[in-house]
């Protein structure tokens, strides 16, 4: 999935799926296949930019939409959920499975991964016994040389009686071959019938009982008679019922239907095969046919192809290794992040006031009124500095490395290591990939959570996820770590930032563990749910590409952000403070107002105040304060970090604010791009608002435990 | 000479076993299914975490963890 642009901020908020058409002519292409085989890639390779987050009605499971134009054709290419197959087991099942069958895709491209192939085709057969014009895209062909193993695409396309073409969609190879095939595929009337798999004799005998009345029924359908005849004998209920609606009559009420099927199902206990045999059987069947089909297409070169994955993952899974490297390579990403902001950030800021000063002159100038000029520029312009001098550079560079450690492989093994903690909060180990997705964005993070399949598990991770510092509060603790607990640019300023700035994010890691076991013995008790985890192949990511990327797409997000939420937020804040009730303005009755509550958990009026206006996006938080501060005292310049720390102390603020302001930067209510996300994943206003709640309790705890103790030694 | 049925925890680092029965029930039944884990295949230990659990296993090419709980459930001949 990943850190985009597409996939954070309100782009991660799924809305629901609807296919958008531009013209009858366009034709809607499914792209299915397991996770991990590179599906986003080859999503990402033929839509380009052209995507946009999709709606799918009713069910809340990620579907993204693309179009791309193909010999001046359009195609819309919809990303289904990966899923290991289409028996429906759970949400990201259902999603596929519905609408492979009654979403009515004109074809449906199975993405695999070359290196696994005989697992990929369990989804395969089950697709093309769903029904007919299926593309199998044999991804990932370089991984598969790399490591000797040889596919024969022809012998298997013969054999499966769909086209198969073989790709490496990372680097563009083979995307041009399998459009072509989509291309001619679509254009065939009557082309070869898929392969059909064969089960057992009892399940083949019930099925040709049933067959012939279902055809008899529904005529002529996209989906295959046999297949929804193995479905009734199975008692698929669900399916059925979405069956009827789609094909227009009650499968249930059907006399004629219902006969067939007792006779089919008499024959199945005939056999001695219960419901549960059955579902096994049935299974088995599948498993056992796509072993047979790789038998003579798939050959292994080289037996020990695995061998280097295992050697690393030996030592990042190692008793005594494993964490200690966590925690080091965690650590390192904060350090990148932090020395390579330093200069771009400088630069930057530097540049934002001195286009700030020549503003101001050309007002001057121009005659332009005093409120008019200091509204705009000391408001909207300075809150946009900010944002864009401080907050830019971390995020556009922690995302990118973050994408890349992502594309590696290794956050698997990091819920690999932790998933043992986890289970002793009774959460899930996946929580430690929703809880790195947060690190980047906590709306990405929250969807993220639905790679966790039960549902109280997912929301042990959702309310938790607020405890991971999104990269919005980021800059902000980086800020007051270099302002208050770091020497002048002293050599080794970056090393102590990274250690406190680390220490500070391990703090919000224990507080996730601890409040995921509260919740778990207390308002979410339950069981633990099926977990199997897949540890994925190392695979070298394109690091070019994904930096310049990903720099990119930050860069625009941030910007329009700034501009979407942090302009405004400027101008609010400056009408506040120049709009006067009596003798204070109303920027000044509000902070007063909050202040002796937030003076007891450390802080003051203003802090809490900017946390508050803060929660559209809170990396404006820092810039509120310091507007705050300098609306109620003389305008001075604020050019580095330096000066800011002037002010601030010069308002009051101590060591003790500083931390108190970190804590609860850590710990406080979700941000309303997150709170919107919550809302739409869990569809329900009371976790939602314990996902508000929780966070911010914790916070105020926590400060006025640290505040009122810090006190007694001060 | 006689083969030993055992769960599948009892396998160790390096070890290959083939599934003998698989005793679980419900959806973690249908999940290892869903992943190739059926009576008869192979399966071979790989790596352990940390705290022993869960533990890794090759099945069918992939590498996927299980937990031991699960394991339990799962005998194999090795």
């Amino acid at each position: 999935m990943g850190l985009t642009t597409n996939s954070t901020g309100i782009s991660a908020v799924d809305f629901g799926l609807v296919i958008k058409k531009n013209s009858d002519e366009d034709k809607v292409i499914a792209l299915a296949g397991n996770p991990n085989v590179g599906k986003s890639t080859v999503f990402n390779e033929l839509t380009g930019l052209n995507q946009h987050t999709g709606n799918w009605a009713g069910k809340t499971v990620t579907n993204a939409q693309g179009l791309c134009n193909y010999n001046d054709t359009n195609y819309i290419m919809v990303d289904i959920p990966g899923t290991y197959s289409l028996m429906a087991h759970s949400a990201e099942e259902e999603v596929a499975r519905d609408f492979i069958c009654f979403g009515n895709p004109d074809a449906i491209i199975i993405v695999c991964d070359a290196t696994c192939l005989e697992r990929n085709l369990n989804l395969v057969l089950q697709t093309i016994e769903i029904t007919d014009n299926v593309i199998v895209c044999v991804n990932l062909m370089d991984e598969a040389e790399k490591k000797g193993i040889k596919i024969d695409l022809v012998a298997l396309s013969e054999k499966l009686g769909v086209p198969v073409v073989g790709t490496s969609a990372r680097s563009g190879i083979g995307l041009d071959e399998m459009m072509r095939a989509t291309v001619k595929l679509l254009e065939t009337i009557d082309g070869k019938k898929p392969y059909s798999i064969k089960y057992i004799q009892p399940i083949e005998d019930a099925i040709a009982v049933l067959e012939p009345v279902i055809k008899e029924k529904i005529g002529a359908c996209r989906i295959h008679s046999r297949w929804i005849a193995l479905k009734l004998i199975d008692y698929d209920i669900a399916l059925i019922g979405s069956l009827s609606n789609y094909l227009g009559f009650d499968l249930s009420k059907d006399t004629g239907l219902q006969k067939s099927l007792k006779e089919a199902r008499g024959i199945i206990s005939q056999n001695n095969i219960t419901d549960e045999n059955l579902k096994d059987k049935i299974v088995s069947c599948i498993v056992l046919t796509a072993e047979d089909v790789c038998l003579n297409i798939v050959k292994f070169e080289n037996k020990g192809y695995n061998n280097r994955d295992r050697k690393i993952d030996k030592i990042l899974t190692d008793k005594w290794t494993g964490f200690p490297i966590m925690i080091a390579l965690l650590g390192f990403i904060f350090w990148l992040t932090i020395t390579g902001a330093n200069y771009p950030s400088e630069l930057i800021s530097n540049g934002l006031f001195w286009i700030e000063d020549k503003l101001v002159e050309l007002c001057i100038w121009g005659d332009v009124p005093k409120f008019i000029y200091e509204m705009l520029i000391f408001g909207v312009y300075r809150v946009v500095a900010w944002v864009v001098s401080v907050m830019l550079p971390p995020m556009a560079i922690f995302f990118p490395l973050f994408t890349l450690l992502e594309d590696l492989g290794y956050l698997p093994r990091v819920a690999f290591n932790l998933d043992k903690t986890f289970k002793k909060c009774s959460a899930c180990g996946k929580q430690a990939l929703t809880m790195c997705m947060g690190f980047g964005c906590n709306a990405a993070g929250i969807v993220g959570c639905r790679i966790i399949d039960s549902p109280r598990e997912r929301l042990i991770a959702i309310i938790t996820n607020n405890f991971v510092p999104c990269n919005g509060r980021f800059p902000t603790l980086i800020a007051i770590i270099t302002m208050f607990f770091v020497g002048a640019n002293s050599p080794i300023q970056s090393i102590v930032s990274t250690v406190l700035l680390t220490g500070i994010i391990l703090l919000g890691v224990f507080v996730t563990f601890g409040v995921s076991a509260l919740l778990s013995r207390t308002i979410l008790k339950g069981e633990l749910s099926a977990f199997t985890l897949e540890l994925p192949p190392y695979r070298k990511p394109r690091i070019g590409k994904i930096i310049i990327r990903s720099i990119f797409d930050r860069t625009l997000f941030v910007l329009g952000r700034a501009i979407a939420v942090a302009a405004p937020a400027g101008l609010v804040i400056w009408v506040l403070a120049n709009i006067y009730i009596g003798d204070f303005t109303l920027l000044m009755q509000c902070s007063n107002f909050l202040d002796p509550f937030a003076r007891s958990i450390g802080m003051d009026g203003v802090i809490l105040l900017a946390f508050i206006l803060g929660f559209p996006a809170n990396e404006i938080v820092i810039p509120i304060i310091i507007m705050t501060y300098m609306a109620s005292g003389s305008i001075t310049k604020l050019d580095t970090l330096f000066e800011l720390r002037e002010l601030l102390v010069g308002n009051g603020w101590t060591f003790i604010t500083a931390i108190s302001t970190m804590l609860f930067s850590l710990m406080h209510w979700p941000c309303s791009t997150t709170c919107l996300t919550i809302s739409k994943e869990t569809q329900s206003f009371k976790w939602t608002a314990i996902s508000f709640l929780v966070p911010t309790v914790m916070g105020i705890i926590v400060c006025f435990v640290f505040a009122s103790v810090a006190r007694l030694f001060v | 000479m006689n083969k030993s049925v055992c769960p599948l925890t009892y396998l160790k680092i390096g070890e290959t076993a083939k599934v003998n029965k698989l005793s679980l029930t419900g959806s973690m039944r249908r999940r290892v299914q869903d992943i190739g884990l059926i009576e008869g295949t192979e399966i071979e230990c790989v790596l352990k975490s940390p705290g022993g659990n869960p533990v890794a296993y090759q099945i069918r090419g992939a590498i996927v963890a299980l937990r031991n709980e699960d394991s339990l459930n799962i005998m194999v001949t090795v």
